[in-house]
């Protein structure tokens, strides 16, 4: 046996267990505010995930149970479900699953090869498959559970009773009227800095990430990056037309921005992996994502443009390398 | 005193299980049955053997004198009669074998006559020399020789004495320190005179008190009692525990503030670093003229006396943890530290002026690594990482068998330290694939060079067969033009006897 002969005690399982615990308060904010639907997409997406993920590392002769029990299937189907809308049906559930796993991770060659962030890859293949299902969104403040499974599992989709536009829907199709931001924003779908019952959601999240940083599971360069990147842009457009842009803390606190920032760009995989490379890449995915938003044909951009910064992750990672000990030094 | 400390990039902070070993005072040992002194025991050169079989030895005596400039002497660790000289294996991770002259101990213990240098009187030549004769090489594992170190002319501005012992379970340096604080400083102010240092630092981790209070003693009594050192400073600096701020570029990095680059060496910059082990070898060598014949050995992991004993080199491993009581359990000993050593395949193998530690490892105490599993690329190695590469990127390139980009990311910066594989929590043992890579790219640059070297033969080969034949060609025309400028000569002569005047000469055509 070589050296080192003592490791600490780490595991990629601990890894993954520890996003899961983080992912714990805006899981709980999400039943609280929406309504338990979450969980049982959450369940339905976990199994589709761990089947999927143990039938093809069987079908590549891979060592099963340790990959399956490593807990990254299951953190794959967390995200998506969470980037999903919570009512929808349990077969798209299942096939963006599916799609996650069997498409974007292991025909790539599996755990750490992967280019794309297989949730971000999901959202983007349904959204483009079924843009209606992906687009209806529970209400906040309504919890009706028995219509929330009724929508998952059972066949009818009588939908406008259990779901509301969001924040970023009502903003939307209200700059579209020609309304004022301020106008928008003061009706009854918003709270205090982004969608009503969805803010807390968010602030769920923030908890996490925080957790995750203090922990050290995850870089805070890729975070702040993100953040930093919509924010930013956000704040240069709000300045110059506040009438016609939302503010900064309104798009962070809307759609999956605070899940993006800590849970989604943070995914080491699909990353860039040196220090500076880091922070451009989130703060690219925040920049496109804003754009997205703003001007493209989507509600949500963070998916298209987690994809977008995926593909420039090598180019990044090249050109920020960082200087090994002693190279900055001049004799 | 210093102003302050630098810090460097990585590093990890595994548990240290210095306790285990470090309570005990330095304890000598029983003499085995046999010595196996290598004629081989620094990382340059050796010794050429000066005794035969049959011969009768004081403890001391020079067995050995070094090989060529950089060899190093061996000397009889203790009286006794030549029994054998051969081959044996030696510590080492694939059991090389070296030669060795083997000494069967008469038990007297009988020295020979102690020359101590005066060194009022010594001039810097004689002392490098002693110090070469007395078979000095740094002991912190490195086993450089220190005469061809001391002996650069760069000039010298620091001069770090390592006492940080950051590898887990190792206390030898811990315990020198606290018991012959006097010698370490002694010597470490002799090799300031050497290399004419302005100042010199001795690095040692917090996690040491005593061997602090005692250095911090030793220092200040140095300094207040003389002024043979010129009114010289020698501080004492507590560095934060954190594995491996012993490694000699962190430890000046740290001390200095200074990055020296992985191509470089620390004298370019005007710093010398020696363990603390050796700045007490050069004291005992030149103020009491003991030759090197012992070392301090920490014996720890799961054996019923741990502690540091004074082992005559040549002593057999397996003898010493006989000596300190091997646990039932142990499948394994190691040598040197858990971050860095290696396993012994053989317990015969005698202890060298390099090794500080012996563990006896068991699967309770250093359970076996868990199952591989692929990257997750979480950057965890590259954190830890105290030469700043990104180890990750490394592993890929090895396992693809990238040798030119593992070259380009810098993998000969790599100080196989072992914290990205202490760390990784996909278990990959990241260091044995750069060992694999570099000893690869080492072979293929081994192989382009004799591959150059024959074309660069064949070359000039060709190149002589031409110039021969250009030379030839050469001699043959210049000695046709010789011919013809004779026989127009005697053209000439001819032409003038007949009183004919020479044809005009013929307009250029
Ligand atoms: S620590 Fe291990 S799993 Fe993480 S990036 Fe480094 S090699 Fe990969
Ligand atoms: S073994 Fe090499 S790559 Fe790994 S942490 Fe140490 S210096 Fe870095």
């Amino acid at each position: 046996m070589t050296s080192p002969h003592i490791r600490q005690p780490a595991s990629v399982q601990r890894v993954m267990l520890t996003v899961l615990l983080a992912l714990a308060p805006g899981i709980a904010a999400y039943v609280w505010q929406i309504g338990a639907g979450i969980l049982v997409n959450l369940a339905i997406a976990t199994a589709a995930a761990l089947a999927a993920e143990a039938l093809v590392l069987k079908l590549r002769a891979r060592p099963v149970a340790l990959t399956v029990t490593d807990g990254s299937a299951v953190v794959t189907a967390w995200l998506m479900v969470l980037a999903f809308p919570s009512i929808v049906p349990w077969w798209l559930t299942v096939l963006g699953a599916l799609f996650a796993i069997v498409a974007a991770k292991h025909l790539y060659g599996g755990i750490g090869q992967n280019p794309f962030n297989p949730a971000m890859a999901a959202y983007c293949a349904m959204i483009v498959a079924y843009p209606a299902l992906m687009s209806q969104w529970p209400a906040a403040g309504q919890g009706d559970f028995a219509a929330q499974l009724q929508l998952i599992l059972g066949g009818s989709r009588e939908v406008d009773a259990v779901t509301g536009a969001t924040a970023l829907d009502t903003l939307r199709t209200g700059l579209r009227n020609h309304a004022d931001v301020n106008t928008i924003l003061a009706t009854g779908a918003f709270g205090f800095v982004g969608g009503r019952g969805w803010e807390w959601i968010a602030a769920g999240y923030l908890a996490g990430g925080l957790f995750l940083i203090a922990t050290r599971s995850i870089d805070w360069r890729l975070p702040l990056g993100f953040i930093a990147g919509m924010g930013g842009t956000a704040c240069l457009f709000w300045l110059a037309a506040p009438e016609r842009f939302a503010s900064p803390l309104f798009h962070l606190a809307s759609g999956g921005a605070m899940l993006a920032s800590f849970f989604i760009v943070t995914d080491p995989v699909t990353a860039a992996s040196t220090p500076r490379g880091k922070l451009i890449f989130a703060a690219g995915a925040g920049i496109i994502a804003w754009f997205v938003r703003v001007f493209g044909a989507y509600p949500e951009g963070i998916a298209f443009a987690v994809l977008l910064m995926n593909i420039c992750v090598p180019l990044i990672d090249h050109k920020t390398q960082p200087a090994a000990f002693g190279q900055r030094t001049r004799p | 005193m210093i102003a302050r400390l630098f810090s460097f990039r990585g590093g990890i902070r595994p548990d240290s299980h210095k306790k285990e070993s470090s309570g005990a005072p330095i304890r000598p040992v029983p003499l085995p049955a046999r010595l196996v002194v290598p004629l081989i025991q620094s990382s340059r050169g050796g010794a050429r053997p000066i005794v035969t079989v049959g011969d009768k030895v004081l403890k001391g005596q020079c067995i050995g004198e070094a090989e060529g400039k950089t060899g190093t002497a061996i000397h009889a660790p203790t009286s006794g009669t030549v029994s054998e000289i051969g081959r044996y294996p030696m510590a080492h991770p694939s059991g090389l074998e070296s030669p060795a002259i083997v000494i069967t101990p008469d038990g007297e213990e009988r020295w020979i006559a102690h020359e101590p240098l005066d060194l009022a009187t010594a001039s810097r030549d004689e002392l490098i020399l002693r110090i070469q004769a007395s078979g000095i090489v740094g002991m912190g594992g490195a086993t450089f020789p220190s005469h061809i170190k001391i002996g650069k002319d760069s000039t010298i501005e620091t001069l770090v004495i390592n006492g940080a012992e950051c590898e887990p379970w190792i206390t030898c340096d811990d315990r020198l320190m606290r018991e012959r604080a006097a010698d370490v400083v002694r010597g470490a102010m002799i090799l300031r005179r050497l290399n004419g240092a302005r100042r010199v630092l001795v690095g040692i981790e917090d996690n040491k008190p005593e061997a602090i209070a005692a250095m911090s003693a030793a220092a200040r009594a140095r300094m207040d009692t003389e002024d043979a050192d010129g009114g010289a400073r020698i501080d004492i600096v507590t560095v934060p525990t954190r594995y491996p701020a012993g490694g000699e570029r962190q430890l000046v990095r740290v001390l200095t503030g200074i990055e020296i680059p992985a191509n470089r060496i620390a004298g370019d910059f005007g710093v010398q670093c020696f363990n603390a082990g050796t700045a007490h070898a050069v004291c005992r060598a030149l103020v009491h003229g003991e030759a090197m014949v012992a070392r301090i050995v920490t014996v720890t992991g799961d054996v019923e006396r741990p502690g540091n004993y004074e082992v005559p080199l040549g002593f057999p491993v397996a003898d010493l943890l006989a000596l300190c009581g091997v646990r039932p359990g142990v499948d394994r000993v190691l040598m040197g530290g858990p971050m860095m050593g290696f396993t012994l395949p053989k317990l015969d193998a005698p202890i060298t002026k390099g090794s500080n530690c012996i563990i006896a490892a068991s699967p309770g105490l250093f359970p076996p690594a868990p199952p591989e599993q692929p990257c997750i690329r979480c950057g965890r190695c590259a954190r830890a990482c105290p030469a700043g590469i990104q180890p990750f990127d490394l592993y890929w390139f090895s396992r693809s068998r990238n040798f030119d980009k593992a070259g380009e990311y810098h993998i000969f910066d790599c100080i196989e330290c072992g914290c990205c594989a202490y760390v990784c929590p996909a278990h990959i043992p990241l260091v044995d694939y750069f060992r694999f890579a570099k000893s690869e790219i080492r072979a293929r640059d081994e192989e382009r060079r004799a591959a150059s070297q024959a074309r660069a033969r064949f070359e000039f080969h060709t190149f002589r067969l031409e110039r021969e034949k250009a030379e030839k060609a050469a001699r043959l025309a210049a000695k046709a033009a010789e011919t013809r400028a004779s026989l127009s000569a005697a053209a000439k002569a001819d032409a003038a006897e007949q009183n004919v005047a020479p044809p005009p000469p013929k307009p250029p055509t």
